[in-house]
């Protein structure tokens, strides 16, 4: 069990990899090893997650260097700089990787009968685990070219997993939207890596962290990384895509795409807190996220009122929660160099922001596999025309009215807990944002009111008779998604001290994460 | 060789880039986007190769070498990585151009929008 | 498919193409090369192969399942090298000091031995038929696109 730990977080990301190329062989041979294989190797690479999250919580920051003597030799002897590709993993990154871990697998389970009647399987299946793979990958590495590596490993393989229905029109432009923003976005962190490698020849995050200056072509590294990453998390106002990639996809795709998009909101961070650190004046750039923040909140809301497509409608709504994500988490960026302020709220609200990010993933995962059974049973996505559907759809109503009163925030739900956190430090901070998210709150329940009137409630209509409950595996999908939400509803102080509380202080410590890598050389 | 500016890469890799951005904001066509997009990565990667030079320097290859400093070799496996990177990015919208042209007969990025709003 | 002359050469060029991509790909260690140039040189055959006879006809000999076999298992095959390491640390280069590739050079200038490398030239070889078949894949699928068939399941 401890030789799986320590070598636990090359597993997590070489695993998928290896079971990805597997499934076309196996799929030629018989469908349902394939299914088989792609269920076991996700339970597997979610086991080894929670006890890399345990080992996390005992022992600290965890250590890999990729083809090294042993694990934790970073620097071999007469080295001074680290070599080698090193995986560090640490709080945050950890908090990512249970959620992702979560929603692949509920969406891996819901896609084996979302798509079972379409041609073209084996592709799908090689993409998604391919796109698990370029998450955790993301999560897990300390190095500055391997994250974008894998970003573009996971954006490939989200686009062609959004125009994987080449029958309609619709879903290749998403699809080729989404890949522009994303080769866009990426060429610009390329650009940023090269202008810090000429400067200091150091890849490695923690190393660089050590050794940054704040010159011009640093500062001009940082708008860059930080413009490409608000890019690929989509917000306003470079949220142009985010619609049409969301709404078209297949459903499972869905759910991990909005976690796709928080971890390239977790890169952001990284390189906010941890790279650039207590270095500069962090007061400008924390306004800058809270700007971005706030417009995004408010923008996305205004903007999912009028729409009658229900997947476009949950994706406005992604947009305006990710908002709340940047606002919890610029507050504690804009007050990180004042220790009275970060000590009062600062922290409280960097809490609730990222205990906002596990809800959002949750409970959006959940709202967009709604709408997938709905998709799967009457055919079309347009809210006028549906009516009546909770008569025949109980399960997926019931799985609908969680994810609801989650995403608008009301009591006893896990929104509201990390809401209710974001408004509380933020008011101290400035009053006015927090009346904003107020206001927006009351907004989404007024939207997701409308959403769920259309659909489920009404008297059954005629066209509609042969409507079916959803699938098993779609059932249990949704089922795994729904779970999660109602522990973390009921236990929400156990979440926020075992799991948000280490990531705040992994992000704002920046000293334990440069420790990690440097720390054996004198 | 000696009448060429040092930084005279570097300049070409930003006219590259800024052309690339005028072409990707301003113009129309979908394989014009797509044109842009590779210009974009070529200005990336021709930064990147330059970024190691060393005056006077050889090639970093140990076989048979000259004398004199070698260049740094890093940014040539990081240009190397963002090249094939590229080459998928660019099949993949290639791909989806086609889709769409055969879906909507246009190439035009206002004809063939469906999803508005 | 155009004209006799052309498809002649073609088929006689071919094998140069083939051994040259081959020469790129193995002596990836010591001289520029490796397992995508190499890779792409030979794709360049094939799109040779492709102009010269049409694409309906290449279709007759690269069928896509092979295709797809290829590309899986130079991908598998990298995948497992890496794997037999782990012994130790993920991508560790057991091979060094055994006979297969196994010899430490010199440090320094000199002329470069091809034995040599570990683990390093058989995961070249391992990407370059990944590259071989995935390109070829992609080349044929486009041209097939641009005449009107669709390459389904």
């Amino acid at each position: 069990m401890d030789t799986l730990i320590t070598h636990s977080s090359i597993l997590i990301i070489a695993i998928p990899l290896l079971t990805a190329f597997l499934t076309p062989l196996i799929g030629m041979a018989s469908k349902k090893a394939r299914n088989t294989l792609l269920i076991v190797s996700l339970a597997f690479v979610a086991f080894l997650v929670f006890a890399l999250a345990r080992d996390i919580s005992i022992n600290g920051i965890h250590i890999y260097t990729l083809g090294a003597a042993s694990p934790d030799l970073t620097a071999p002897k007469g080295f001074i700089v680290p070599v080698r590709i090193i995986l560090e993993v640490d709080g945050m990154s950890i908090l990512m990787g249970i959620i992702w871990s979560i929603v692949s697998l509920a969406a891996a389970i819901f896609s084996l009968s979302h798509i079972a009647s379409e041609t073209g399987q084996n592709r799908f299946y090689t993409l998604l685990l391919l796109m698990v793979t370029g998450g955790f990958g993301m999560m897990f590495t300390g190095d500055l070219f391997n994250l974008f590596v894998f970003l573009e490993i996971a954006s490939i393989s989200g686009a062609a997993l959004i125009a994987f229905r080449t029958k309609f029109a619709d879903t290749q432009e998403g699809g080729f939207k989404y890949i522009v923003v994303s080769a866009i976005a990426s060429l610009m962190v390329l650009f940023a890596i090269g202008l810090l490698y000429a400067q200091y020849n150091l890849l490695n995050i923690g190393a660089l962290a050590q050794a940054i200056q704040y010159t011009t072509p640093d500062k001009i590294a940082l708008a860059l990384l930080v413009i490409a990453f608000a890019m690929k998390l989509g917000a306003i106002p470079l949220h142009m895509w985010v619609p049409d990639s969301y709404a078209v996809a297949p459903a499972g795709i869905s759910a991990m795409l909005v976690v796709s998009s928080q971890v390239s909101m977790y890169a952001l961070f990284r390189v906010c807190f941890t790279l650039f650190g207590v270095t500069l004046n962090m007061y400008t750039v924390g306004w800058i996220v809270i700007i971005l923040g706030m417009l995004s909140m408010f923008i996305g809301v205004t903007m999912a009122i009028p729409q009658t497509d229900i997947k476009r409608l949950m994706s406005y709504h992604a947009i305006s929660q990710s908002g709340y994500m940047l606002l919890g988490v610029g507050v504690g960026l804009a007050v990180l160099g004042d220790p009275n302020a970060l000590a009062t709220y600062g922290r409280e609200a960097m809490s609730g922001g990222i205990f906002h990010i596990i809800n959002h993933a949750m409970y959006k995962g959940l709202l967009f596999l709604t709408a997938g059974a709905l998709f799967y049973r009457v055919g079309h996505r347009d809210l006028n025309r549906m009516g009546g559907l909770g008569h025949k759809m109980k399960l997926t109503s019931i799985f609908f009215i969680i994810g609801a009163l989650s995403i608008a925030g009301i009591p006893p739900f896990n929104g509201f807990a990390s809401k209710f956190m974001i408004y509380e430090s933020v008011y101290q901070f400035n009053p006015i944002l927090s009346a904003i998210a107020m206001l927006v709150s009351l907004i989404t329940l007024a939207s997701f009111v409308k959403a769920f009137q259309s659909a489920f409630t009404g008297p059954p209509l005629p066209e509609y008779k042969e409507v079916k409950e959803a699938p098993k595996s779609m059932l249990i999908g949704m089922g795994i998604l729904a779970a999660a939400i109602v522990f973390f509803s009921v236990f929400p102080g156990l979440i926020v001290h075992h799991i948000v509380d280490p990531a705040t202080n992994a992000l704002i410590n920046q000293g334990a994460y440069v420790n990690g890598i440097m720390g054996g050389t004198p | 060789m000696e009448h060429i500016p040092l930084n005279f890469p570097f300049l070409a890799a930003a006219l590259l880039v800024g052309i690339s951005f005028y072409i990707i904001i301003f113009k129309k066509n979908l394989i014009k986007l797509i044109m842009g997009i590779a210009m974009l990565a070529s200005g990336v990667n021709l930064f990147l190769v330059s970024l190691g030079y060393r005056a006077g320097g050889v090639a970093p290859i140990y076989t048979d070498v000259p004398e004199g400093p070698m260049v740094l070799s890093v940014p040539q496996a990081l240009t190397l990585t963002s090249i094939v990177i590229n080459v998928a990015v660019l099949a993949l919208m290639l791909t989806m151009v086609i889709r769409i042209y055969r879906h909507t007969g246009s190439l035009d990025s206002e004809k063939s929008r469906k999803m508005k709003g | 498919m155009l004209s006799k002359i052309v498809r002649t050469v073609a088929n006689q060029l071919i094998l140069f193409i083939l051994v040259f991509g081959l020469y790129v790909i193995a002596h990836g260690h010591i001289t520029p090369g490796g397992g995508f140039q190499g890779g792409a040189v030979i794709v360049s055959g094939v799109v040779m192969l492709l102009v010269a006879f049409s694409s309906h006809e290449l279709k007759k000999s690269l069928r896509e399942r092979t295709l797809s076999i290829v590309e899986s298992s130079g991908a598998i095959i990298f995948a497992v090298l890496a794997f037999a390491g782990i012994g130790t640390v993920f991508f560790y280069n057991f091979l060094v000091g055994t006979p297969i590739f196994g010899g430490v050079p010199d440090p320094g200038p000199g002329p470069g031995n091809i034995w040599t490398g570990g683990v390093i030239p058989l995961m070249n070889f391992a990407v370059g038929l990944k590259v071989i078949a995935g390109l070829s894949a992609v080349v044929l699928a486009i041209a097939l696109f641009s005449s009107g068939e669709e390459v389904e399941e």
